[in-house]
């Protein structure tokens, strides 16, 4: 069978442990929570970290509480399945609870974590492959290669980022807690992501993704998420977007803003700002607007497998259907 | 806590024992189980979290061990299928798996088992769980079967489900097997295996619970001591010539015993005698990625790994051809420079009647080009093989094969050795599907090095490995033309096929002949011509996939005769009813065929369906449609030319009252044993579980060919009723002695010898077994099974290749919605009509049946093995970079490979239709690969049926059926 690299495991249970055995051993260590990703990735290569720190043991990283403000503060080492099943995320951040609740299959979602999914790896059909694959095509920017297959020509690695719970928190306006050698810093899950496919996520050396702050949808406030892939279990999205529509609370319930988020286009997370809808009301011409908005501004690439054509027009429909879900 | 490099000491929790154990620090929980701690109940299917068949509970919660460390498992709670419950006293979802037949290779039922069993305590105390098919479905979500459609997965978990609600079973985590107290129910689940096995009963397979409690030892279950590890080096070429290969750096690693290239084991081979084009490792060239260039055995799979790192190949690259379009215009790129004529693998012409003729006086001609697209078996064993040669010499080769035979035979010309020094044991095989039906490099590799080393070597393919493998269902292009009366009667058809082979023959002469041969039945074709081409093509050869050969022109046939139907405006089940060949009727290419319940399928389908209320009634975006098809049990003749039986059996009894069968059999999940025990019990008046089959060992049993052709349950079943009749007319007539009645009036069955005529005298069966021996001596029988040679075939070239002993029949009705803005095709129902002759198990019948449509429909609709074109064609509008990137597989693992899950699945329903034949035992057919034909052409069918578009291009994409719905509507 496929065999993992060798590999010294740390399993640290306090978050100073952690972070002092992350300092120690640097960019030799990778983190690992839930495992299901970073392990499959280590089997195909090519990374092969010497040492991995996991978080599974640490006190605190797991556990879902209701924050002061009605919102939720998540260890970013909740499992997903926790998360999908906690009753009061489901009552009152649907669209998180909907979009841990199609990741992967049951036993994924029951090893997965939340911070995982967030700081899932980028996934392309030509890195997400074998060692014979990758050197039967000569590598590509991502492995050993100086070539992407996916934009002839391009420069930087455009692997997608397929993670349904980022879409959902971008949408909730979710922000990370970020522990590091510095101390605390906190990054609104917008602002995670960055547009190379090799380093995608923003977190410095040392530095460990603990919390996920959920505030509280103001009052007109919903968000949802829509995940499409071809199967209905073990699936990476091929299609993954959230849409949060902030509303007149009352009266005409007319829209004020909000966002569509989608995933599984490059490294970063596209973000579409509804302010300039504001004062439209809810329908289905709007719903057919932001659906072909999103058609216009997000543009899909043939780095996941599955005809890009087809997955910009998906995206177009499940925004439209998302809207109407509100309305 | 531990964790340095190297090795990591573990302490856990396994099914509720304490447990301390070593282990490399880079295992997974996966390996520490099996390889370690011998619990192979957890089986690998995928290498990487795609299948689910390792899940195991771990605090309860039900994960994947090949993506949990060993090390992360220290201090915790694991429990295993062998933690949940036994033989004796087995938990309720296994004495519910067992009742339903809800196991049939066995290889997902452990990662199955422990999915629903984390759900089962949830719901156990739960408030208003639910229960529903569709709610256990989402549980199972990520445990892939590929044998039964989950059809009867779900219903059994249903059931335990139900069960425990009522009686409040415990099923604690980690202490299932010494928490569980069996219920009622479950025990009297076991008891409800009937004492005395009827032909036609409804039983589940004899072996089912092997797998349930982790006891069946696959291939890859087995060690043996200082086995060693093999692997392959694969080509990362399409077509290159290898210049030179280096090994040296390979042996000299420590820990390395043997490398081995294609100098090694030049001799080629191949299935079908005539086409012996395959060597175990390439000797000058390599044809597509993945081809074997070396292979090493080492103290462990990690060495070997370094070892195939240290191997320098030189190739010298050649253009690689990706599509039978690109072989045909490059003739002088030969992939097999032998090969006569350019890059054609076969061709095959054949006309009966006067075809032009026909079509010129058509009321109405039906042309259509049809393109059916690469699928592959998906079994989730994945390949494995062990050589050992004992101190006598003797070369023993485990092998998950379902041709324990052919590799004997081929083992012995690949390594020069007589047959009688090797012998093939075939252990329990995890699915197969024709995708082990035939040698692969790693059973010669493993023999071989095995016999340079003086150790055991087993060799484990990857799942990547199996792709490369492939054999299975060839791309197919196909102009079909059909010429029709005005009331819809077939007048003639034309057929022109382009089979795109890959790289080497496997059974592509049989395919190339199959397509076209088995169209004849089950209508009446007036006249008929086809003419196909098999293409070599630098990608993994294609091969025999569930269905061999016929899928693919029955797909167009069926979509052709829907079209007729709608021009003609006839109902597309009346046209085909209108067509039908009879029983005893005669196939215009000169095929006899014996029973048909072909009319009685339709008519099966058109009720379950409600097709005459419901066809065309349906709302909006709704629909129905109906194919037919047929199918072989078995082919008339052997691959290599020989006038040797097909199948052989032989039976004991023993003085206790128990019967052994030896045979040749191969029992990949499909039951074969379970049907050689329910003949063999009913005809001797035993229980199933009195019965012990022996099957598919080289030294213990007679030969049987194999499980391909569906032809085990006619042969092999055939050969095992002679041997029964012949020890139970013994049993009879000494029993007769004893009962003062005459051999004739006495019957076996209930264990007991009884007379016919007076019910209260009988004798133990175990009894008149003794009266027998005393009178006969040692009871043994033998029985075998020719197929009839005379007047059931065509007398032309060509004429035997598709003759069959015996037809089945089948027809589908499939029922889909399509959302009409996003082009998916939801497949809501498909109900299937399938004439076995007769159901010697109907449940087991129905297992084939359920998984027949299941693997039609995931061709249908979602799977794809197709390789990357080679830089000449455009993809979406852009030019792709190459040539790295020709022939390399779009899909080769169970992530981008997509077969449905069981949230994905429809409902399927399952109905047998007996139209016995003279030549079946109990005059009973195959059912193991009709009933997957013409489940896809329904699809098709239905999806026009619902929107009015047709889909000539399989698989029935969302996208496909979205550019149709867009090129119909008016601008």
């Amino acid at each position: 069978m496929l065999r993992l690299p060798p590999l010294q495991l740390l399993q640290p249970t306090s978050l100073d442990e952690a972070l002092g055995l992350l300092a120690l051993h640097g960019a030799s260590a990778r983190l690992i929570a839930g495992g299901t990703d970073l392990l499959p990735n280590l089997k195909l290569g090519p990374a092969r970290p010497e040492v991995l720190i996991s978080l599974q043991r640490v006190a605190g990283f797991e556990g879902v509480r209701v924050s002061a403000d009605g919102g939720f503060d998540i260890g970013a080492g909740t499992r997903l399945q926790d998360l999908a099943e906690d009753a009061e995320v489901r009552a009152r951040a649907p669209a998180l609870a909907a979009a841990a609740s199609v990741v992967a299959s049951p036993q994924i979602r029951a090893m997965a974590t939340l911070g995982g999914n967030l700081c899932v790896d980028t996934r392309c059909r030509y890195i997400n492959q074998s060692e014979l694959f990758r050197d039967a095509l000569g590598g590509c920017l991502k492995s050993h290669g100086s070539e992407c297959h996916v934009v002839p020509g391009g420069q930087g690695c455009v692997a997608a980022l397929s993670s349904d719970t980022a879409p959902a928190l971008i949408a909730l306006q979710g922000v990370a807690v970020i522990v590091g050698p510095a101390g605390e810093r906190r990054v609104a899950i917008v602002e995670l992501y960055d547009t190379d496919g090799l380093a995608h996520v923003r977190l410095q050396p040392g530095e460990i993704l603990w919390r996920v702050e959920v505030p509280m949808l103001a009052p007109g406030s919903a968000a949802v998420h829509r995940k499409w892939a071809i199967r209905k279990a073990i699936d990476f999205s091929l299609v993954s977007v959230a849409v949060r529509l902030d509303r007149e609370p009352a009266g005409t319930r007319a829209l004020v803003g909000g966002v569509v988020a989608v995933a599984v286009l490059g490294p970063r997370p596209r973000v579409l700002d509804l302010r300039t809808y504001a004062g439209r009301s809810v329908d289905e011409a709007l719903a057919r607007e932001l659906g072909q908005l999103a058609f216009d501004r997000c543009k899909t690439l043939p780095n996941v497998p599955f005809d890009p054509v087809y997955r910009r027009e998906r995206l177009a429909v499940e925004v439209r259907r998302a809207v109407m879900s509100l309305a | 806590m531990s964790g340095g490099r190297g090795v990591a000491l573990i302490d856990l929790s396994i099914n509720g024992e304490a447990t301390s154990v070593a282990a490399p620090s880079h295992w997974t929980l996966l390996e520490l189980l099996r390889y370690k701690l011998g619990l192979t109940g957890t089986h690998q299917g995928c290498d990487k979290g795609d299948c689910g068949t390792c899940t195991v509970r771990v605090e309860g919660r039900a994960v994947l061990s090949c993506l949990t460390l060993a090390q992360s498992a220290q201090g915790r709670a694991v429990s295993t299928v062998e933690g949940l419950g036994s033989g004796a006293r087995p938990h309720p979802l296994q004495a519910a798996f067992d009742r339903c037949g809800a196991a049939q290779c066995g290889f997902c039922t452990p990662g199955m088992l422990m999915s629903a069993a984390a759900w089962l305590d949830k719901i156990a105390s739960a408030a208003d769980p639910d229960l529903s098919d569709e709610a256990i479905a989402h549980v199972i979500g990520g445990n892939l079967c590929r044998c039964t459609g989950y059809t009867k997965i779900v219903q059994a978990i249903g059931e335990a489900a139900r069960e425990v609600r009522a009686g409040g079973v415990a099923t604690a985590v980690g202490a299932a097997a010494t928490a569980t107290a069996p219920t009622a129910a479950s025990e009297g689940a076991v008891s409800l295996r009937p004492t005395s096995a009827r032909v036609g009963g409804r039983h589940g397979k004899i072996d089912a619970m092997a797998p349930m409690v982790g006891e069946a030892r696959y291939t890859d279950d087995l060690v043996l001591p200082r086995m060693l590890h093999g692997k392959i080096l694969r080509s990362p070429h399409a077509h290159a010539r290898i210049v030179s290969i280096d090994t040296a750096a390979a042996a000299a690693l420590p820990g390395v015993h043997g490398v081995i290239t294609g100098a090694d084991l030049p001799k080629t081979y191949g299935i079908i005698p005539w086409t012996q084009d395959e060597s175990a490792l390439c000797v000058d060239k390599v044809r597509y990625i993945g081809d074997a260039v070396a292979a090493v055995a080492a103290e462990s799979e990690d060495i070997a790994l370094q070892a195939l790192r240290l191997i320098r190949v030189a190739y010298e690259p050649l253009p690689a051809l990706t599509t039978p379009a690109e072989s045909m215009a490059n003739p002088d790129v030969r992939i097999h420079e032998r090969n006569k004529d350019g890059n054609v693998s076969k061709r095959v012409e054949l006309a009966f009647g006067d075809v032009d003729a026909a079509l010129a006086g058509a009321a109405l001609l039906v042309e259509g080009d049809y393109r059916f697209h690469g699928s592959t078996h998906g079994a989730l064993e994945p390949h494995c093989a062990l050589g050992h040669v004992d101190a006598g010499g003797i070369l023993t080769v485990w092998s998950a094969t379902q041709v324990p035979h052919y590799l004997h035979r081929a083992l012995a010309r690949v390594l020069g050795l007589s047959p009688r020094q090797i012998r093939v044991i075939q252990p329990p095989v995890g699915g197969a599907f024709g995708g082990k039906s035939e040698p692969f490099d790693l059973e010669f590799c493993a023999a071989k090095l095995a016999m340079l080393t003086g150790r055991p070597v087993k060799f484990l393919y990857t799942r990547e490995e199996v792709f490369f493998a492939h054999r299975g269902r060839h791309p197919f292009d196909m102009q079909y033309r059909t010429g029709f009366s005005a009331d819809g009667q077939i007048l003639g058809v034309d057929a022109r096929s382009v089979l795109d082979g890959g790289a080497y023959s496997s059974f592509g002469l049989v395919t190339t002949y199959y397509s076209g041969q088995l169209l004849g039945a089950p209508y009446i074709l007036p006249s008929y011509r086809f003419d196909s081409v098999r293409m070599y093509t630098n990608k993994p050869a294609c091969g025999p996939k569930r269905g061999h050969g016929s899928v693919q022109p029955r797909f167009a046939f069926e979509v052709q005769l829907d079209k007729a139907a709608a021009t003609l405006g006839i109902d597309p089940i009346a046209l085909r009813r209108r067509n039908a060949l009879p029983p005893g009727g005669r196939t215009v290419n000169e095929f006899h065929i014996g029973s048909s319940g072909f009319l009685q399928c339709l008519d099966e389908v058109e009720r379950a369906s409600e097709w005459r209320s419901r066809k065309g009634k349906l709302p909006r975006g709704r629909g129905l449609g109906v194919a037919g098809s047929t199918y072989i049990s078995g082919t008339n003749y052997c691959i290599y030319p020989t006038e040797l039986p097909q199948s052989g059996v032989q039976i004991c009894l023993d003085r206790s009252g128990r019967v052994r069968v030896f045979a040749g059999t191969s029992d990949i999940g499909q039951g074969s044993s379970t049907m050689l025990a329910t003949i063999t019990a009913d005809e001797l008046g035993v229980a199933l579980e009195d019965v012990r089959v022996l099957a598919a060992d080289s030294d213990l049993c007679p030969v049987d060919l194999g499980a391909y052709s569906s032809r085990i349950t006619l042969m092999a079943g055939n050969a095992c009723l002679q041997a029964a009749r012949d020890l139970g007319a013994k049993v009879r007539e000494a029993a007769a002695v004893q009962l003062e009645c005459a051999p004739r009036d006495v019957v076996l069955a209930d264990r007991l010898a009884t007379r016919i005529d007076d019910p209260a005298r009988s004798m133990p069966i175990a009894e008149a077994f003794i009266a027998a021996e005393v009178r006969f001596g040692t009871l043994g029988s033998t029985g075998s099974y020719q197929s009839p040679r005379e007047a059931v075939h065509g007398d032309y070239r060509g004429g035997t290749i598709g003759a069959s002993p015996a037809y089945s029949f089948t027809a589908h009705v499939a029922e889909v919605e399509v959302d009409e803005e996003t082009g998916e095709v939801r497949v809501i129902a498909i109900w299937c009509a399938h004439d076995c002759g007769k159901a010697l198990s109907p449940v087991l019948v129905e297992g084939q049946i359920e998984g027949s449509v299941y693997m039609g429909f995931g061709e249908a609709v979602m799977e794809e093995h197709e390789a990357m074109p080679s830089g000449l064609r455009a993809d979406g509008g852009r030019r792709l970079p190459g040539p790295g990137m020709a022939g390399l597989l779009q899909a080769s693992s169970l992530l981008d490979y997509r077969m449905p899950t069981a949230p994905d699945t429809p409902r399927i329903e399952a109905i047998i239709v007996e139209a016995p034949d003279a030549r079946g035992p109990h005059g009973a057919k195959e059912a193991g690969e009709g009933p997957l034909h013409s489940a896809i052409p329904a699809i098709a069918n239905a999806i026009y049926d619902a929107v009015g578009v047709r889909i000539d291009d399989l698989p029935l994409t969302p996208q496909k059926v979205l550019a149709a719905l867009r090129a119909r509507r008016p601008a």
